[in-house]
């Protein structure tokens, strides 16, 4: 869509109005954008056409006379005449609206389709208004299941082929097809093989009849009993907008909504049915207090005297770094900035960090030089999928990249420690054994590589000739929770080094892990991605303290914490006890913390513990703004109210500073958000409307920062949520250049300033690069280009260097361990959320043939898994062979029901090597 | 339910290499399960979907539009009968009742044994010799009750075993495609003449 100004365009009239078109765009569509609405079951923007429905037939004269056509596959040429209304393309239109309803039921009264159906819609606006038809209609069995997720009433399908079309071209899991083609034809499953895509709601929400209906929304309301508002989903990532739809109080559905930057209108199952834990039983109404047996209900007062009070004993006896705050991923920016100022700028500890030690060092996710969603997929470009799978971690980013790579011809390459969900669209799959990525990334970019991870030397030069060969984009991510996330961050580095023009686009998954980094919840890092030493003059000035050393991280807090120096441990909506990767460090954390806060929305095993629960507001209960792996903040809105007592997150962070004799002099979101955007480096400049409808990317001074976005102005993504008849995301293009146009005046104001500070920063920051703990084998550092410092006064970015990891050889009885995650797990809000709660694939070892074999027991019979010398436990789990693992791997996915791999990872361990013997 | 013997999954991998897209192979590949099982079993289908590599929903999508494709189990004698108007005004639904009671089954079902699988069909195209029927695809004309029930019993004794074989056999001589006549063994319009176009006085013509 960005290189509609190079198509040449040519003229076409449509009922008699001239117009112009793009050349090669279809009829339909250019009708659309000039203010024509052709009817249509069949045809979806983001799909190719088929003309299967035929509602679409106008007349068009191409110089030959006018005849019927379907809009929806003609491509508009230089002078061609289309009329949309003629009494030949109305009769058309009644025709196969009369043949569409022969078959179709007429129970609108009970469908949940009515009040937003296409069909409904258009029988009224372009059908006959009657039917010759008396004959008895097509009969189906009424709904029957075809996932876990989604009901298909066969009776009602039109055979319009948008749900089949969007499983094969768009998800690419062709699970449902055409079948007994005929006067019988139906859209079916294969036999006991379910629909089982992670993006089979997308079907039901393109669905323009209501065949595909999804279990989790039957009967809950109907479209007019809705109302909604313009979000962005935080399941993952990712920052897919999404229509938060309620009735009476209730969350009853999220519908994507159409961004180009972004979703394009799609979701994953998981984003678009967690909707259900809003709701969810066991939602945290009251704060609690720990008492002889379980929590008792306190008042806020109480609860918020007593955490202020045991962080002020705290600090009389330890001083600030006897308290240690982990979580803060799942906040919005407002709240991750009003924790990261109460922590680091009020109690003044920076034993602070969002991430569970599953993630990335917070300088390689906000150091290198970030890229967009858009850049990665453009034309031509090498995509390197290092660590992650994006399929089970950030599934919409997988639907752009899967475009990308099917019709846009981008080189995918990945380096990952087993076969991901990419392998299959990768020209070149580079699967190396564990810990071997670093060596694997270096041969990579070597001239004539030597073979390096299990991977020969003569597919390393193929895949390094396309890496070398265009613009890079890296996909950094962890993609084993077993080792180090240093191992992954040290080949990026060296990617960074190593090429040209390259970007990266971190794949870290939690929902505002990256606002919340960039918000400084990480150790030695404050506001607006700026590391402590390079922050803490300017932040002096803003903040009543600054912590005077870098903190500990998350596995660092809670190593503390297990060796009873830590007196309070906050964790805000964190569940170590489930997501750290070394369960047996959590848990004696957890035991060892004198006092453990914990604000979150629902229980779970680190809440059960807690000695004080602070209830939060959660997703849809409160207003504020969120950051996607982009670095593009986009608006999260409220539509119903918390439950109970429960409060924004940023609120309890306010109430406890004033409980500590400070204030954080913030008093409404708004304050908070101006207070981010003024002290806050990296959001310099930013202003409320500047989010606009789709986000803003920030830095502002990003060279792609403000292409796509729509503006508060032209807010027309909100009216599309009950179909996708109208324009979803269309960009008004006045409205954005305006928004533009303000923008620029914005940034040139600063520049002259930014230019007269930037030696003295760059100085700085060469000073703190000296300075930083990671600092090892003189990697250089990465120049971010738009991070230029951006006012006066302000800090320099933070760049990333990073330490060549050692990997110690594996020994011969030992296989070492790949922990992944997959897209269902035992998290608390997939398992809070009823309809995917059962999904989780659960436990089950997978093993290469080879290692599997030498085993000597027979496919799903159940093996123990230990790692008694490196002081865990073992599980005990199903064993298959599988051609996805390396050699010498045993591959154990992270959080899933029947066994945990948590119980066999020593958080401190570079690898983690075990044991696979034959359960007795 | 079966998948494909090993003997079969052989010949479907040397099928499979006849075309430039495994996918292209999907209907030999339907005949070669329905010859091995008498019908499409699931397994079957699940198995091709393996070997082409694509999902069982595909293939089914694609056996499905066939009626000759059966997804039931079939008799190994499937007898059709002519119903429509040319033999039903010859007798067509007399021919069609007599099978009923002789066969103790109705249109669609097949007998206990497993022997016989009794339909009406549409028209099959052999109007001038109604009434008809087929075995297993092989026509015959202008039967009579009594030749039918000869007909039936000549199939339960074997002895017309040599004309008629099982429901889904295909034929007795398996074809063969030689290596340089295979689509993609040759870029098209560089291979020149075919090899069996070359005459056969001057064989050193033929392209390599």
């Amino acid at each position: 869509m960005s290189d509609a100004e190079s198509k040449t365009s040519v003229k076409i009239t449509i009922d008699g109005r001239e117009v112009e078109a793009e050349d090669g765009e279809l009829v339909i569509a250019a009708a659309e954008r000039t203010g024509t609405y052709i009817p249509r079951f069949c045809w979806h923007p983001r799909m190719n056409p088929v003309g299967m429905c035929r509602m679409c037939l106008v007349e068009i004269d191409t110089g030959r006379g006018p005849a019927l056509q379907p809009s929806c596959m003609i491509p508009a040429s230089e002078g061609m005449t289309v009329v949309t209304d003629s009494d030949m393309a109305k009769k058309a239109q009644e025709g196969v609206l009369e043949f569409l309803l022969a078959n179709h039921p007429l129970d609108c009264p009970v469908c949940d389709k009515g009040g937003e159906c296409p069909l409904q819609d258009q029988a009224y606006s372009h059908g006959p208004g009657e039917s010759r038809f008396i004959e008895e209609k097509v009969h189906f069995e009424k709904p029957i299941p075809i996932s876990d997720l989604v009901d298909l009433d066969r009776e009602r399908c039109i055979l319009c082929d948008r749900c089949t079309r969007f499983a094969d071209e768009v998800a690419g899991d062709p699970l449902i097809h055409f079948i007994d083609r005929g006067a019988q034809t139906q859209v079916n499953t294969f036999p006991d093989e379910p629909f089982a895509s992670y993006f089979s709601g997308n079907t039901v929400q393109i669905c323009p009849v209501g065949a595909l209906t999804s279990r989790a929304y039957r009967f809950k309301a109907r479209p007019w009993d809705l109302d909604q508002v313009e979000s962005t989903c935080t399941s993952c990532s990712v920052g897919c907008r999404v229509a938060v739809q309620s009735s009476r109080n209730q969350v009853l559905r999220y519908q994507g909504v159409d961004v180009d930057a972004v979703n394009w209108g799609w979701l994953c199952d998981k984003g678009r049915f967690d909707f259900e834990s809003i709701h969810a039983e066991g939602r945290l109404g009251e704060p609690l207090l720990r008492a002889d047996e379980g929590h008792v209900t306190a008042t806020w007062s109480d609860a918020l005297g007593r955490a202020a009070g045991a962080i002020e004993a705290a600090l009389a006896s330890s001083g600030p770094s006897g308290v240690g705050v982990i979580g803060g991923a799942q906040l919005t920016n407002e709240s991750a900035y009003a924790w990261a100022k109460l922590a680091k700028g009020v109690i003044g500890t920076d034993n602070v960090d969002a991430q569970l030690g599953d993630g990335l060092p917070a300088e390689a996710v906000l150091g290198l030089p970030r890229a967009t969603i858009d850049q990665a997929c453009a034309p031509g470009g090498t995509v390197v999928v290092l660590g992650v799978d994006p399929k089970e971690e950030l599934p919409v980013l997988y639907l752009r990249l899967r475009h990308a790579v099917v019709e846009d011809g981008v080189t995918l390459v990945e380096v990952v420690p087993h076969a991901t969900g990419v392998t299959g669209l990768a020209a070149h799959s580079l699967v190396h054994g564990p810990g071997a990525v670093a060596d694997v990334v270096a041969q990579l970019l070597a001239e004539s590589p030597a073979d390096a991870g299990g991977i020969g030397a003569a597919a390393l030069a193929a895949a390094g000739t396309a890496v070398r060969s265009g613009p890079v984009t890296v996909i950094l991510g962890r993609g084993n929770l077993a080792d180090r996330g240093d191992l992954v961050a040290s080949a990026a580095s060296r990617l960074a080094e190593g090429l040209d023009d390259v970007r990266f686009l971190s794949g870290l998954r939690r929902g505002n892990v990256h606002g919340a980094l960039a918000a400084g919840l990480a150790p030695g890092m404050l506001p607006g991605s700026v590391s402590l030493d390079d922050g803490r003059e300017w932040f002096h000035d803003h903040w009543s303290t600054v912590p005077s050393d870098r903190g500990l991280d998350t596995e660092g807090i809670l190593n503390a914490a297990a060796d009873g120096k830590l007196d309070v441990l906050v964790l805000l909506g964190a569940d170590p006890l489930s997501d750290f990767p070394d369960h047996d460090l959590a848990r004696r954390a957890l035991a060892g913390a004198r006092t453990v806060v914990a604000v979150d929305t629902l229980p779970n095993p680190s809440v059960r513990q807690a000695d004080i629960v602070l209830p939060a507001a959660g997703y849809a209960e409160s207003d504020g703004t969120t950051t996607n792996i982009e670095g593009r903040i986009s608006r999260l809105s409220q539509k119903v109210t918390p439950p109970g007592t429960a409060r924004a997150d940023w609120v309890i962070a306010a109430e406890l500073a004033y409980r500590l004799g400070d204030d954080l002099g913030l008093e409404s979101l708004d304050d908070v958000f101006a207070e981010l955007a003024r002290v806050a480096p990296s959001h310099h400049g930013l202003t409320a409307e500047g989010v606009g409808i789709d986000g803003v990317l920030v830095p502002l001074d990003r060279d792609d920062a403000r292409t796509d976005a729509r503006t508060a102005e032209d807010p027309v993504g909100l009216q599309t949520s009950g179909g996708d008849e109208e324009p979803t995301a269309d960009v008004d293009p006045e409205a954005a250049e305006a928004a533009a146009e303000a923008e620029a005046a914005d940034t040139e104001a600063g520049e002259a300033e930014a230019e007269a500070e930037a030696t003295e920063a760059q100085a700085d920051a060469e000073a703190a690069d000296a300075a930083t703990p990671d600092e090892g084998d003189g990697v250089e550092p990465v120049a971010d280009d738009e991070g230029e410092p951006a006012g006066p006064g302000l800090p320099a970015p933070v760049r990333f260097s990073a330490t060549a990891v050692a990997v110690p050889s594996p020994d011969t009885y030992s296989l070492r361990l790949l922990t992944t995650r997959k897209l269902y797990d035992l998290g608390t809000t997939t398992q809070a959320s009823r309809s995917l709660a059962k999904l989780a694939p659960g436990a089950v070892l997978h093993l290469h043939p080879h290692d599997f074999d030498r085993l000597g027991v027979e496919a799903d019979g159940q093996v123990t898994v230990s790692n008694r010398e490196g002081g865990r436990g073992s599980v005990t789990v199903p064993v298959r062979p599988s051609g996805t693992v390396p050699k010498g791997a045993a591959l154990l996915a992270f959080l899933q029901p029947g066994g945990q791999a948590a119980e066999l990872i020593d958080a401190s361990a570079v690898v983690t090597d075990v044991r696979v013997e034959v359960a007795r | 339910m079966p998948r494909f013997t090993a003997e079969n999954t052989i010949l479907a991998k040397e099928i499979i290499g006849r075309y430039p897209h495994p996918k292209s192979a999907l209907i030999p590949l339907l005949h070669l399960a329905q010859e091995q099982d008498g019908h499409l079993a699931e397994d079957a289908m699940v198995h091709i979907a393996e070997l082409i590599d694509h999902t069982p929903a595909e293939v089914i999508g694609t056996a499905s539009f066939y009626e000759m494709f059966k997804r039931e189990p079939v008799g190994d004698y499937l007898v059709n009968v002519c119903t429509n108007i040319a033999c039903m005004l010859m007798g067509g639904e007399e021919l069609l009742h007599h099978l009923e009671d002789r066969l103790d089954i109705r249109p669609g079902s097949t007998t206990a044994d497993g022997m016989f699988t009794l339909e009406d069909v549409e028209c099959i195209a052999a109007c001038t010799e109604a009434p008809c029927l087929t075995v297993n695809y092989r026509y015959f004309h202008k039967i009579s009750t009594d030749e039918a029930d000869q007909l039936l019993e000549d199939l339960r004794a074997g002895r017309r075993a040599h004309e008629i074989p099982k429901h889904g056999t295909l034929a007795r001589v398996r074809q063969s495609i030689p290596a340089d006549r295979r689509a993609g063994a040759a870029v098209p319009g560089e291979c020149g003449q075919p090899v069996w176009m070359t005459p056969k006085d001057d064989p050193e013509d033929a392209p390599a």
